[in-house]
């Protein structure tokens, strides 16, 4: 009876499917290319009516960018920044995950930590700067801290807020089907929150690049945020087009990368991105 | 595989000893049960014998499934106590099953086999034992050929096959059902509805049964239990259905049960109605003040 309907998807429909998923799919690479042309276009535009001391063309900043790429400053800005992200945001993902888990899990917690999400997650990263160069000196403890920082109150809410998400008919299932507290904490309330804890990883890694440029304000050597106030004091208006370019350009690749693979390997949790 | 079921099913039905043997008796004893100000339910009593299958028949909203989540132990009653062969219920128990109306309560991330295998799994049976026993249901179901699928995957029939092999497997002594065919379409639902008479006779367990339809009732019961219409629901009347297995509706005897059935909800029904100030006799009463002259043109000119 019911089986036959799942059997008989006939071969064809979903080949042709595919066919016309393919053609989706160029079809949006076809309107990303023609959308970065045009913005390249109006930036070129804007270069020509102000002049190279305010808006450098999009020539002179891949000159530029050749200029910094050539002596391996653009690769380490790049580097240590990137890791400096991928430290304190990945922390960020292992203390913010359990501590959503038991905030959305357990009242008592919950209550007691409250209002110090709600307090802190008004406060942004650039405001503690200079607190956290006092307290961690000038070294990289200073900067992960504050992307961790960053990173940490978001995946927090959303994890928490998943979990308070989760179908009362699946925990009544599981309960009832024998699984004691920390099976269901374990075998259905993370397995049910992990599409909120991607969208949690993935708006904390927006946070991260936000906050790297703040974060690399004082006394970094090296770093996309370092090279764009350093170039600032050398009245190079490209490198610093250069150094923010790099930021977008990294930024899109990091969230691609994290989606694709959450969308790989969570698929069967219901991440769709 | 019918063949195999059908052959496995004929001695389980003669010898009753051993299908008593593996139910509970469940008895309900003067429960009522209020969440906070509002009385859902109101002084039930009811016997139910071991093996035997019972149907909550009433009009939606009376507290069916209210006394369900009381007897699966995950609402605790107000008064009055619930037992399974004389033990109290306390909570969520692997010996009282409860399969749900929506089968949002299967696992999305976990297949069809790893489903079934839930119970045993938490239960800390061996991987060899939780293979076996998810086979074993789910040939009972007739969804072996599905284990490797997710739920996602299956059409709503199916998932609930699935959540109904799911609580066998943990070879429950009752088994509860909150309108489990009540989102089905109405083939599928009448095909699921052999299947279970078929599935309940293999298993032998208590069958707890929560529905509004009528036939569905006489097609599956032992005795059917009418309730009143909530808040504050209880049980009007029961039915026993003393009809051959497999039933057939167009039996006399089945169609005048269904009369007397009929006659017995609708009043309650109608009662429901009433409360709340659906009836039309008050229609009419409203009437007269939406009249034309009151028209929405009207309107804009009494505000200025």
């Amino acid at each position: 009876m019911t089986t036959v309907t799942v059997e008989a998807t006939p071969k064809p429909r979903t080949e042709r499917r595919a066919l016309q998923a393919t053609r989706l799919r160029l079809r949006t690479v076809a309107l990303y290319a023609v959308s970065v042309l045009v913005g390249i276009g109006v930036w070129q535009l804007l270069a020509m009516s102000y002049g190279p001391s305010l808006v450098a063309s999009p020539s002179a900043t891949l000159s530029a960018a050749g200029e910094l790429a050539s002596d391996g400053t653009l690769t380490n800005s790049i580097i240590a920044s990137a890791r400096r992200i991928l430290i304190g945001w990945g922390l960020g993902l292992l203390v913010g995950v359990p501590a959503g888990l038991f905030i959305g899990q357990i009242r008592l917690v919950r209550q007691l930590l409250e209002p110090y999400i709600e307090f802190f997650r008004f406060i942004p990263p650039i405001a503690f700067v200079t607190l956290a160069v006092v307290w961690l000196g000038i070294g990289e403890s200073s900067k992960v801290v504050l992307i961790f920082y960053t990173a940490v109150f978001i995946v927090i809410l959303n994890t928490s807020a998943g979990v308070m998400a989760v179908s009362e008919s699946k925990l009544r299932a599981a309960a009832s089907l024998g699984a004691s507290r920390r099976q269901i904490l374990r075998g259905v309330v993370l397995p049910s929150t992990v599409p909120y804890i991607i969208t949690g990883a993935r708006l904390a890694m927006g946070n991260s690049f936000l906050t790297i440029v703040s974060a690399e304000i004082v006394a970094a050597q090296v770093g996309l945020g370092a090279l764009i106030w350093t170039s600032r004091n050398y009245g190079r208006i490209d490198w610093v087009f250069v150094g923010i370019i790099t930021l977008g350009i990294l930024g899109f690749v990091f969230d691609r990368v994290l989606r694709i693979v959450a969308s790989r390997v969570l698929r069967r949790y219901g991440v769709k991105l | 595989m019918t063949n195999a079921i059908k052959a496995a099913t004929t001695p389980a039905r003669a010898e009753k000893t051993d299908r008593s043997g593996h139910g509970a008796a469940v008895r309900v004893d003067g429960v009522d049960i209020r969440f906070g100000s509002f009385h859902a339910v109101r002084d039930i009593s009811l016997d139910i014998a071991a093996g035997e299958f019972l149907c909550l028949l009433g009009p939606s909203g009376c507290g069916k499934s209210t006394l369900l989540s009381a007897l699966a132990g995950f609402v605790r009653p107000h008064q009055g106590s619930l037992t399974v062969d004389g033990t109290p219920v306390t909570g969520p128990d692997p010996e009282l099953g409860m399969v749900f109306q929506s089968s949002e309560a299967l696992f999305d991330w976990l297949t069809v086999r790893q489903n079934v295998a839930f119970g045993p799994r938490m239960r800390g049976r061996s991987r060899a034992e939780q293979a076996a026993l998810a086979d074993e249901y789910l040939g009972l179901v007739g969804l072996r050929h599905c284990a490797d699928r997710y739920p996602a995957q299956l059409s709503g029939g199916m998932r609930q096959r699935v959540q109904i092999a799911r609580v066998l497997a943990n070879k429950p002594q009752v088994v509860l059902m909150d309108e489990p065919f009540g989102a089905l379409d109405a083939q599928t639902r009448q095909v699921m509805q052999e299947e279970m008479a078929r599935i309940w006779q293999a298993s032998g367990c208590t069958v707890v049964f929560v529905t509004h339809d009528i036939d569905e009732a006489i097609l599956l019961a032992d005795r059917i239990a009418v309730m009143t219409a909530g808040p504050a629901a209880s049980v009007k009347s029961v039915y026993p259905v003393d009809l051959p297995r497999p039933r057939d509706e167009s039996d006399p005897a089945a169609l005048e049960l269904r009369r007397s059935l009929r006659q017995d909800i609708g009043e309650e029904v109608r009662k429901a109605l009433r409360d709340q100030g659906l009836d039309t006799e008050r229609d009419t009463e409203l009437a007269p003040e939406r009249s034309p002259e009151l028209g929405p043109e009207s309107g804009p000119e009494e505000e200025r």
